[in-house]
């Protein structure tokens, strides 16, 4: 146990110093590429913010089943099938069809290559389930129906989420799906994430809309509030435009009426749609509708064919900003819910590094002086290694571009305080074997050998519990996971190769001498 | 030697209260969760007023209608720690707060950190965290099982619940804040708590193959004390990182670090005397560990 050759001295030699310069690079410029990496810093000690966001899903799935129930009735009335009572309870579908035509409805829908209910040669699993309840036919959605609905909505929402908080303009932002109905958000270095919650918490679905007093509109009508007030005026539900028509939004200051405004840009199709309704609907009021509320009801003056218009709804240049910047990103398929939020102030992050480092900087001193006292020489040398393999784990740490969180800091100490436990296992092991063997050589090989299995036990027990919180923990607490196991790695290397080279150099020295340890 | 068996009997019965006691505690008096686990909101402020303290800022808040708030000193005088429900997980909570102290207060204060978690996220967390510590007490024993004979394990699992249990008691009688950091903690100690039983049962193993006339009783002590200064070092080192982390490593790692410092205790004291005395109580003797060499050749 205490040979080293030469090439694996020089192996062991070249890896420590290796790591060492990738660890220092945390605190130099390198012009290389594989020395310039550095580690990333937790929000928790840069500062900033995390968010979690959750998709309402209620209002697509409400939706698409509205959707279908039109496609239905349209689908089988081809066939000559009359569809009656259709109506959606509960996110299910119920219609009735006479007794001779249910074998057909049946059929259509069961067909594996269907065209109203597709998926079935792809995931061997139809969009909708039909069920005959007696009564009636009930259709939802199929598990697979769902998820692949949740996806989509999810994919949408990643989009617009990630346009919205780029245009805010935030350093770096982190996006991440979590979930098949979650997004994650970490938005690094802000200090302040109110407005990106709030940008976050709209779902920006604006319609152009015309205010009616006619309670039979073909369309349907509805009573909507406006955005500052009590006000309520009845809207039809026929939609002129929607955000989808928009080429571009910006806010600008009316000189004229002295207030800050939104002007928009239509597209081909909008601009057409949009030019018909306002010749069609002079002296009508248009209202201006985001997300259910009316921000305002111009009363139309002229026909706007140009393709351009503009929003004006007592904005302060502030909020006419964030409406023209939640225009151009688009709406979100379905509403978003901050389910979690975790905002660290840089100074606290700042405050946080300092204590850490000065907890790391007292905690190796303590254990240092300890380690010697008790074993002097050898604890020289475990105190070397510890060295060493602090750098080492910094070095992997910064190899990896890990994320170093305040717990992680924390791992790191703790790391420190448990590296000297295979070293002790080894030194109190060789003090034992040196009362019954003469031989410095060979007890110290002895106190080597018959520690192994101590020291793995040890360590394995470690492991597992980082790993678990690896795998369980979350955010800061995966920092810790991360430190305490790699901590295991590099402290195992530093014991058996650097700490044993130097012992062996030492213990070959001094072959004869007694109380050696 | 220290006669360490002279007080198995001892120590038993007062382990067997501490549990009992700490169990007791856990069901009647339950633990003080944290936002991670309850849901909720929470602030750490920090005032550059004198006129900003606890009181007026109880005062402040309760006036804002936002349930049970809790305010308390963090740290140094200038810094606060306010939690509270958010029952109706209103959406601008945070910014109708700050309008509200801006009112009393001006600008005199800072928000340095808000962390807001919803019911579904914290019942989730809690579920996770207790999955986390069912997980690596299975882990554990499945590897100690593999390693040693059946009544090592025992005495190696009744130690680690016994940590656990413990360690959960003394925060439930000091309604210490349990939160995610105290849950990685926890499985920290599992780890170490097993990492020190093992140490000492690799001896009692070696030596039971090496005397066949000592009885477990004398041997497990002799094992404790081969292996005591290792037990008393690798302790003191790691209490000594912790004691660093617990006092200057900031507010934020107090509960992580004085849970890993409970642990280290438990867990050093629960290797001696209780993993070492379910092996004297179950009879382990040389047999135990032959046989099961045997097997081992055979196989």
């Amino acid at each position: 146990m205490l040979y080293f050759s030469k090439l694996r001295i020089l192996f062991i030699s070249l890896f420590s110093v290796l790591f060492i310069l990738i660890a220092s690079s945390n605190l130099f410029k390198f012009d290389d590429d594989f020395f310039d990496k550095k580690i990333n810093l937790g929000l928790d000690l840069q500062g900033g913010s995390y968010l979690l966001l959750e998709i309402d899903n209620e209002p697509v799935i409400e939706q698409k089943l509205q959707n279908l129930t039109t496609t239905i009735r349209n689908y089988f009335k081809e066939k000559n099938i009359k569809i009656n009572n259709i109506k959606i309870e509960n996110q299910n579908i119920f219609f009735n069809v006479i007794e001779n035509d249910k074998q057909s409805v049946l059929e259509v829908f069961q067909d594996e290559n269907s065209d109203l209910n597709p998926y079935y040669p792809r995931f061997k699993s139809h969009q909708l389930e039909i069920e005959d309840t007696g009564l009636n036919f009930k259709v939802n959605f199929s598990r697979q129906g769902l998820i692949k609905l949740k996806n989509s909505s999810q994919d949408q929402a990643i989009e617009i989420v990630r346009r919205r908080v780029d245009e805010v303009g935030t350093n770096e932002p982190n996006i991440l799906k979590r979930g098949n109905n979650r997004i994650l958000v970490e938005l690094p270095g802000l200090d302040d994430p109110m407005r990106i919650k709030s940008l976050l918490g709209k779902t920006a679905n604006l319609t152009f809309r015309f205010v009616t007093n006619d309670e039979n509109d073909r369309f349907g009508v509805e009573k909507l509030k406006f955005e500052n007030g009590q006000e309520e005026a009845t809207v039809s539900k026929r939609i002129i435009i929607s955000g989808e028509n928009l080429l571009d939004a910006q806010p600008k200051m009316d000189t004229q009426a002295n207030q800050t405004i939104v002007s928009f840009t239509l597209d081909r199709v909008g601009a057409k749609r949009f030019g018909k309704a306002t010749s069609t609907g002079i002296g009508k009021q248009l209202a201006i509708v985001l997300d259910g509320k009316i921000i305002s009801a111009p009363v139309v003056r002229d026909t706007i064919a140009s393709g351009s218009g503009q929003i004006s709804g007592g904005f302060t240049f502030q909020t006419a900003t964030d409406l023209a910047l939640l225009l151009r990103s688009g709406a979100l398929p379905a509403p978003l819910e901050i389910i979690e939020e975790r905002t660290v102030g840089p100074d606290l992050g700042q405050d946080s590094i300092n204590a850490g480092m000065i907890a790391l900087a007292i905690g190796f001193m303590l254990v240092i002086i300890f380690m010697f006292v008790k074993y002097k020489i050898f604890g020289l040398i475990t105190n070397v290694t510890l060295i060493v393999n602090l750098f080492i784990l910094l070095g992997v740490l910064t190899l990896f571009e890990a994320t170093l969180t305040l717990p992680g800091i924390a791992g790191i100490i703790l790391t420190v305080g448990m590296a000297v436990d295979a070293n002790v296992l080894i030194f109190e092991r060789i003090k034992e074997e040196l009362k019954d063997e003469s031989n410095n050589i060979l007890a110290f090989d002895g106190g080597y050998t018959k520690s192994r299995t101590a020291i793995l036990d040890a360590n394995i027990t470690t492991l597992l519990a980082a790993i678990i919180l690896f795998f369980m923990g979350s955010g800061p607490v995966k920092g810790f996971a991360v430190t305490l196991g790699v901590g295991i790695f590099t402290t195992l290397f530093s014991v058996y190769f650097i700490a044993r080279l130097f012992t062996s150099i030492y213990v070959a020295r001094n072959k004869n001498k007694e109380n050696l340890i | 030697m220290i006669a360490f068996n002279k007080y198995y009997n001892h120590f038993n019965l007062l382990s067997s209260i501490l549990i009992v006691v700490s169990l007791l505690l856990l069901i009647f008096k339950g633990l003080n969760f944290g936002i991670d686990f309850k849901g909720g909101t929470l602030i750490e402020l920090r005032a550059s007023d004198s006129k900003i303290n606890v009181s007026s800022l109880r005062d402040r808040f309760n006036q804002m209608d936002l349930g049970d708030v809790s305010v308390k000193k963090f740290g140094n005088d200038t810094d606060f720690l306010v939690k509270f429900e958010n029952k109706d997980n209103k959406k601008n909570i945070i910014e109708e707060i700050k309008t509200n102290l801006d009112k009393s207060f001006g600008n005199n204060y800072d928000f340095r950190r808000v962390e807001n978690v919803g019911p579904k996220v914290s019942a989730e967390l809690l579920k996770s965290g207790v999955i986390a510590i069912s997980l690596s007490l299975t882990l554990m024993l499945i590897y100690i099982w593999i390693r040693f004979e059946w009544q090592f394990s025992l005495g190696a699992i009744l130690a680690l619940f016994h940590d656990v249990i413990v360690t959960l008691g003394v925060f439930s009688l000091f309604s210490l804040e349990i939160n995610l950091s105290i849950i990685a903690a926890v499985l920290t100690i599992v780890g170490y708590s097993m990492n020190d039983t093992v140490v000492i049962f690799d001896r009692v193993r070696e030596n039971l193959r090496k005397y066949s006339d000592i009885k477990i009783f004398e041997l497990t002590n002799i094992s404790i004390n081969e292996t005591l200064s290792r037990t008393i070092i690798t302790s003191a080192t790691t209490l000594l990182a912790l004691l660093a982390i617990y006092f200057f490593g900031g507010e934020i790692l107090k509960g992580f670090s004085l849970a890993m410092i409970l642990g280290v205790i438990f867990g050093t004291y629960s290797s001696v005397y209780i993993a070492n005395t379910v092996l004297v109580r179950l009879r382990v003797s040389q047999k135990t560990v032959l046989r099961d060499d045997d097997q081992n050749k055979l196989n």
